[in-house]
């Protein structure tokens, strides 16, 4: 089978610069430091995706790009996948929500990042977080039906039994722990 | 019908069960207990791929974990039921089949296992007089067993209209109607004209272009007479359907469901959950990890009933509240399970 990428040479931007979080002369140590923003594209922007566009090329049969270099994979932010503005967080009412930009307008994938920043967060934000994952709007061509998908949580927790999916989520998100 | 005060209601936590490793899904009391010295029974199933049995027991009269019902479903276990006798359990797990458990002596012996659905089985329920069983699933489809001597089941027929996974199915409390809704974002209302024949069909669609929901449907639930029924969904809405049961009963052919009211503005994330106690009071479980209750107001306009909100119970739990699900007895006692693993058990007071 020729291997290939749906998107074989995808745009790669520069990592943002850090903000660097203010010193408080006055630190106490006992206080709930709320959840912001800035940590939530923290936990998102870090993971990789090359699993997902390696699973694309085979299912696709396109024909791989010579620039691309499979060694290196490119990280949600690098991609403008996942931006710090697309994310808003209200820490008092334990909520966050995440729109994303798929690569392509038809990117197939597109539901499995978006179980696979589900899953990230699911993981790394306590539990009282109500979390929505959303496609933004007018970057897929079935807009809706991914949205749907990604917030039903049946489906999603039916899709977190199957061994082959969790392993390609795991795959995918693995290089973000540690 | 019993009417409302507006006089404060408190739904009040009488205990939290506690024992089940994942999510709670669904939550069945056993009809048969509470009443004559037969102490209360509630099953609950879970993410844990268990199904576990509770008891209100001992001079405490506390609930305790009577049995675990566990290595028979692979996966998830999404839904419970029991028979309107009590003696049987069923249980639809995503790992695509269906188990069906009596209760020899205090003991629960899986008895028979239901298989066909091509994946999850995310509905089971009983008709009224427990010799049919209806299940769901992603398959989209709705298939109906006769229950046969010695434990036997056998499929009818397989019902395929539904265009997506099929969440939940309903037996109608007094006829033989099947009611099916699904993340297709419709309600489907499927019956036999001639009792004896094996000639289901599909006699009402009910969506978005008849009052119907804009999103997944996620459960119904009918009034004691049968007259009316409530569905939830993802739109954030409830809404209240009617139907001409009685002239359906006598013999007079399908009594099609029309719209009488939608309930918006409540909820503000999916409504889960939906059950209508025997003595008119409407119980939604929701994200929001809130439950709500609502009972027709008394003042009626011309266009129809109402219905108000006669009292909401904010964090009820620490996650989404999955299943809600009044004692078929004790009419002011209410059950509900959630994501955060736990059942609570509620006494509504006034």
């Amino acid at each position: 089978m020729v291997s290939g990428l749906i998107n074989a040479n995808p745009v790669v931007y520069e990592k943002k610069e850090r903000r660097v979080r203010s010193a408080l002369d006055y630190v106490d140590e006992y206080a709930v430091e709320p959840i912001d923003q800035q940590e939530v594209f923290d936990i998102l922007s870090s993971s990789l995706i090359l699993m997902p566009f390696i699973l694309s090329c085979i299912k696709f049969e396109v024909p791989l790009s010579p620039c691309f270099d499979p060694e290196h994979p490119y990280s949600l932010e690098e991609l403008k996948v996942i931006t710090e503005d697309a994310i808003e967080v209200n820490d008092e009412c334990s909520y966050v929500r995440v729109t994303f930009t798929p690569t392509v307008e038809h990117c197939s994938m597109a539901t499995v990042i978006g179980l696979c920043l589900r899953v990230k967060l699911m993981r790394s934000l306590p539990s009282r977080y109500k979390v929505d994952i959303r496609v933004a709007p007018g970057t897929h061509a079935t807009e809706a039906a991914v949205n749907k998908q990604l917030n039903d949580k049946e489906r999603v927790a039916a899709a977190l039994e199957n061994p082959n999916l969790v392993d390609m989520v795991d795959e995918c998100l693995a290089p973000t722990y540690g | 019908m019993e009417f409302f005060d507006d006089g404060d209601y408190e739904l009040r936590e009488i205990q939290k069960l506690e024992g089940h490793t994942d999510r709670v899904w669904c939550l069945s009391w056993n009809p048969k207990t509470g009443i004559n010295g037969v102490p209360p029974i509630i099953a609950s199933c879970s993410g844990d791929k268990t199904i576990r049995i509770w008891e209100q027991s001992g001079p405490s009269q506390s609930w305790r974990c009577k049995a675990v019902l566990e290595e028979t479903h692979a996966r998830t276990v999404r839904s419970c039921a029991w028979s309107l006798c009590g003696k049987f359990l069923a249980t639809g797990s995503f790992d695509a089949t269906t188990a069906i458990w009596e209760n020899v002596g205090g003991d629960y012996e899986c008895v028979s296992t239901l298989e066909g659905h091509e994946n999850e089985v995310k509905s089971v329920s009983w008709n009224e007089c427990g010799n049919m069983l209806a299940t769901c699933s992603r398959d989209k489809s709705v298939w109906i067993w006769e229950v046969l001597p010695g434990n036997e089941f056998e499929c009818v027929t397989v019902l395929q209209g539904h265009t997506q996974d099929v969440k939940m199915v309903q037996w109608h409390p007094r006829m033989d109607i099947v009611f099916s809704c699904s993340y297709d974002n419709t309600i489907k209302v499927w019956w036999s004209e001639d009792a004896e024949s094996e000639n289901w069909e599909c006699c009402q669609t009910i969506g978005e272009s008849n009052n119907g929901h804009s999103s997944t449907v996620w459960a119904l639930s009918f009034n004691v007479e049968g007259d009316k029924m409530v569905s939830c969904s993802d739109d954030l809405t409830l809404k209240i359907w009617e139907a001409n049961t009685l002239r359906m009963e006598s013999g007079d052919g399908y009594a099609p469901w029309s719209h009488i009211c939608t309930l918006s503005g409540y909820h503000d994330r999916t409504i889960f959950s939906v059950h209508w106690s025997r003595e008119g009071i409407i119980a939604s479980g929701a994200a929001d990890d809130a439950i709500r209750l609502f009972v027709e107001s008394k003042d009626d306009s011309i266009d129809g009933p109402s219905y108000k909100m006669l009292l909401k119970k904010e964090k009820a739990h620490d996650m989404d509240v999955n299943s809600v699900q009044w004692n078929p007895v004790d009419h002011h006692l209410l059950a509900s399970g959630s994501d955060d693993g736990t059942i609570k058990i509620w006494e509504l007071a006034s």
